[in-house]
């Protein structure tokens, strides 16, 4: 069977606070616990009451890593989803709605953009030739073969209220769940699943269970009574598995990451979309130690410290790494800009810091709740003068989870700040994996004086790699000094320039240290045939909508390959290079405006990437989207100035 | 053992200017430590910017000279992963209640076990004499071309507001009363705050030795100088707030905290202005959900065995996680 057919996106919108969330949530797992893998993608506004919300699920029998544009079927139970989603609707596909909004005029769909409502009234004015309502997106979807299922949500509450003796008005956060249990009967999938994703999510709780349980016998049996004609082209059906597999976030996956490499103290302020990584920390702050069997469970302590401002979370997190813990700091664009002066004094220091960089759409507040790449310029030079830093990008959720121990090593290693970059993207895409295995996860704290003796350790004593032995905080015989002004080997301040020279050039050789000793493997990934003509370059997020349409490309007869660049500094200029060199025509394809590892390589390596597909308007780029520029770009001579630049638009 | 106060001194060339009143802090602080019976090495002292930001080189301690404005967070952080650290914190006015006041109140709220010395000398020395934010409105030291457009906050009701729960004014020039001051705050479990009233002679040449000293105003019947500050002790002040005390006694307390913290001029008094046994500290806080949190510390924390494999047990979260 081919891609195409085994991967169905189901596409959930309504208002924030309304439990769009909770209801794509429940399907993800609904979904999982049939032996499916998901791939969830969440789009919101920086809102809390009324804004419009949606989240993409992909279910496929395969692993999935990114959302598509074209949904197969789309659950509403309010006017705006109807308006702004049902022309992605594919033909064949499905729409629930509910049948009471039929009149609801578009002018009263209240949080609408206004530009969208204008484009809106165009297509059903102008080019359908039918009046402003939502009974007309309905019938425009329906003119296009998309079968529109009715599903009257009041009357199903009643009915439940009835049956159970329960206030109607209490019932209310019912409604996104008989939509998901409406779409899960549509697509005949199995009630049991769904069940068990309700049992998990309200674990505890037995009476929301058997109330949401019963909400959903009730839904299904409605559909099998009022549809039974109409079936959905598409189906699910659950698939017999026995992989264990964990459903999480990219925010859960770093943090777990964080956990498993012993971080003892993160210090943050909340910012979007970085605050998920803190608040996961923060409930987990017992960390659960493995213990011999028979003996009782072990714990530590993991610190998360809620700061008045960035600059206090970078500092204390700086503090903590100075006593010997592994201290972090997780943030987004407007607090990394707070950070910055905090960044040089631990590049100075040589203090091992990690900080987890969730880029959000820029510059200022832009657009805090959407995503982007726009932060790569920024973190290589962020602070003023020059100082070793290292920068890691993760592309996906398993990646975000060990890159998160790695850069924790490369700290110690290399006692020097690592920037880990994330983006809103990766942060809130949900998706099934196998458990995450520490099996060959090895935690390594870099060079230690544990035996100094006083009058003699020096913390900045001079070495051929940069590195010197370390000591913390409260150590007996280490006792060091530390400044923001330069400093001899002692820590003391000095401005004599032989010392400035002498500690210039030991904190540069650092950094070529790290450039020697990191595996290639852990600085890029080269995908595809590695003897293609054309070459994709990318660096985070928009790793896995490259892999889908490789696939895509592939099954319609072109070879490509897609070199993921991970180490973004130092980086890997030569390795990069020889590869670069080997292709005929090089596509970059990154989430930002200007192409920034583009630029970044041809500063680097001299390569000039002559096209570039970027996307700025905040949301990802999805695979779908991108296959189509794609085979544009092909069908164009690589030198064609026409075909320099391809802005990617989709996304509401 | 008992240390010496050389146990506590650098090497370090110290380059304040003759007659600065950091040279009585910094004594102060060295013989503070000494007195204190915690090994140098179990000690940190974390820095700001400016002329007493020097201060951590010429203690011999664990020094950390930071950033403007962000010596507390610094010591914060430290503290929390290592709750054993002594951890004291210096700064001057510009620094901690100019750039750094956000993090001043951020300190106090929190209640953790530091000790943070604020050098008071109204100016911003070392870039050469601008107005702090302690500097009084209308007053006009020598490096300003008009007098002070701004009132000058008064750092003991910040402190106040803020939640420190040790709250002392010493003065730089009275070293014995100084010591006593910083050795009782570091003793207090919780926040200390010790306003330090520092003459810098270079830059303001309005609230000079001589000025704290009364000698513009001899007694007219001696002639002998009579000097404006004056200790809050002598005069029966009680600085103690318990949990025992009622409302109204509370209140009187805190009335007479703030009138004489707003005390300037002509009387300046110094001592402990309040000690309050109401509150936990953070690390108790803390501690009600990791009972083990002083004894096994975040910064001691042994994260691998030997062979660097993790000693986190992941199964319980994934556990969490399941979907199959
Ligand atoms: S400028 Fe003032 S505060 Fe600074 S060292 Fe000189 S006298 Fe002291």
């Amino acid at each position: 069977m081919p891609a195409e057919q085994s991967r169905l996106t189901w596409l959930i919108g309504g208002a924030q606070g309304s439990g769009v969330d909770s209801a794509a949530n429940i399907f993800a797992r609904a979904c999982a616990f049939g032996g499916l893998q998901v791939y969830a993608q969440r789009e919101y506004y920086s809102n809390i009451m009324g804004k419009h919300s949606y989240y993409q699920v992909a279910v496929a029998d395969r692993a999935l890593g990114a959302p598509r544009d074209q949904a197969d079927l789309l659950v509403s139970f309010d006017a705006e989803t109807v308006f702004l989603h049902a022309r992605q609707v594919c033909a064949s596909g499905g729409l629930i709605y509910d049948p009471k909004l039929a009149e609801t005029p578009l002018e009263r769909a209240a949080a609408m953009e206004e530009r969208a409502r204008t484009s809106l009234a165009h297509y059903l004015v102008d080019e359908q030739g039918l009046d402003e309502t939502l009974g007309s997106m309905i019938q425009a979807a329906q003119a296009r073969g998309v079968h529109c299922f009715p599903i009257p949500y009041r009357e199903l509450l009643q009915k439940l209220a009835d049956e159970t003796g329960t206030a109607l008005s209490s019932l209310k956060r019912v409604i996104n769940l008989l939509a998901v249990a409406a779409s899960c009967a549509l697509l005949q999938y199995p009630l049991e699943p769904l069940l068990r994703a309700l049992a998990a999510v309200f674990a505890g709780k037995a009476k929301v269970i058997k109330l949401n349980s019963r909400a959903c016998e009730l839904t299904y049996q409605y559909v099998a009574d009022s549809f039974a004609g109409e079936k959905l082209a598409r189906h699910l059906e659950p698939v017999e598995t026995d992989q264990l597999r964990i459903y999480l976030t990219g925010t859960e996956a770093v943090a777990l990451g964080k956990i498993a490499a012993g971080c003892s103290l993160q210090a943050y302020y909340p910012i979007s979309p970085a605050t998920d990584e803190s608040s996961y920390l923060d409930a987990h702050a017992l960390v659960p130690l493995k213990s011999p069997p028979g003996e009782p469970a072990k714990q530590a302590a993991l610190i998360v410290l809620q700061t008045e401002d960035e600059i206090a979370a970078i500092t204390a997190a700086t503090g903590a790494a100075l006593a010997g813990a592994r201290a972090a700091t997780s943030t987004s664009g407007p607090g990394f800009c707070l950070m910055t002066e905090a960044l040089g004094w631990a590049g100075i220091n040589e203090v091992p810091l990690v900080i987890s960089l969730y880029q959000r759409g820029g510059p200022s507040t832009g657009l805090p709740t959407r995503t982007e790449q726009g932060d790569l310029r920024f973190v290589l030079h962020a602070g003023h003068g020059e100082f070793p830093r290292l920068v890691l990008a993760s592309g996906d959720l398993s990646e975000c989870f060990h890159d998160a121990i790695r850069v924790f090593n490369w700290a110690e290693r290399y006692q020097t700040p690592v920037i880990h970059l994330l983006d809103k993207a990766l942060s809130s895409a949900g998706q099934t994996l196998p458990p995450f295995e520490l099996e060959g996860v090895r935690l390594d704290r870099g060079l230690r004086a544990y035996e100094a003796s006083e009058g003699e350790y020096r913390r900045f004593a001079w070495s051929e790699s940069g590195i010197s032995p370390r000591t913390v905080l409260g150590q007996a015989g280490g006792m060091f000094w530390n400044t923001g002004d330069e400093h001899d080997e002692t820590g003391h301040i000095t401005e004599d320039p032989l010392v400035r020279d002498q500690m210039m050039e030991k904190r540069a050789r650092k950094l070529q240290t790290a450039a020697q000793e990191i595996p290639e493997a852990e600085k890029f990934n080269l995908f595809g045939d590695p003897d293609a003509e054309t070459m994709i370059v990318s660096w985070g997020s928009p790793k896995g909508a490259i892999l889908e349409a490789l696939e895509v490309l592939k099954a319609e007869g072109h070879s490509l390959s897609f070199l993921q660049v991970r180490l973004l500094w130092p980086l890997p200029a030569r390795a990069l290079e020889a590869l670069l060199r080997r292709a005929k025509r090089r596509i970059a394809v990154e989430n930002n405006y200007s192409g920034q590892l583009a630029g970044l390589i041809r500063e680097q390596t001299g390569i000039k990437i002559e096209q570039l597909i970027v996307k700025y308007n905040g949301r990802p780029i999805l695979s779908d989207e991108l296959s189509e520029a794609l085979k544009a770009l092909l069908a164009t001579k690589p030198g064609d100035s026409s075909s320099q630049k391809v802005v990617l638009t989709h996304g509401i | 053992m008992a240390y010496k106060l050389s146990d506590f001194k650098t090497e370090v060339h110290v380059d304040w200017c003759p007659g600065c009143g950091d040279y009585g802090i910094l004594s102060s602080i060295q013989m503070a430590l000494a007195g204190l019976n915690v090994p140098p090495q179990r000690t940190a002292i974390f820095s700001g910017i400016g002329c007493s930001g020097k201060t951590t080189h010429y203690v011999k301690a664990y020094g950390v000279h930071t950033l403007h404005g962000r010596v507390l967070p610094y010591a914060t952080g430290a503290k929390l992963a290592n709750p054993n650290l002594l951890v004291i914190a210096v700064g001057g006015d510009g620094d901690g209640l100019g750039i750094g006041a956000g993090h001043f109140i951020g300190a106090g709220r929190r209640n953790l076990d530091i000790t943070y010395v604020l050098f008071n000398n109204g100016v911003y020395g070392l870039t050469k004499g601008q107005a702090s934010p302690t500097l009084k409105l209308g007053m006009q030291t020598k490096g300003l071309s008009q007098p002070n457009p701004n009132e000058g906050v008064n750092p003991l009701m910040l402190a106040l507001a803020a939640g420190y729960t040790f709250m002392a004014r010493g003065y730089a020039f009275n070293v014995p009363e100084l010591v006593k001051l910083i050795r009782q705050g570091v003793e207090h479990h919780g926040s200390s705050f010790i306003e330090v009233l520092q003459p810098c002679p270079t830059y303001n040449n309005l609230n000079t030795r001589d000025w704290y000293g009364g000698l513009d105003r001899p007694d007219p019947e001696t002639g002998r100088a009579q000097p404006r500050v004056y200790s809050l002790a002598d005069t029966g002040y009680d600085p103690l707030l318990t949990p025992e005390m009622s409302e109204e006694q509370t209140h009187e307390l805190l009335g007479r905290y703030v009138a004489r913290t707003s005390e300037w001029g002509e009387r300046i008094p110094v001592g402990v202005f309040l000690i309050n046994r109401t509150t936990s500290t953070y690390e108790e806080r803390i501690s009600r959900r990791i009972p083990f949190y002083t004894q096994q510390t975040p910064a001691e924390r042994v994260i691998a065995d030997e062979a660097g494999r993790p000693t986190v047990d992941l199964s319980p979260l994934l556990a969490e996680l399941r979907v199959s």
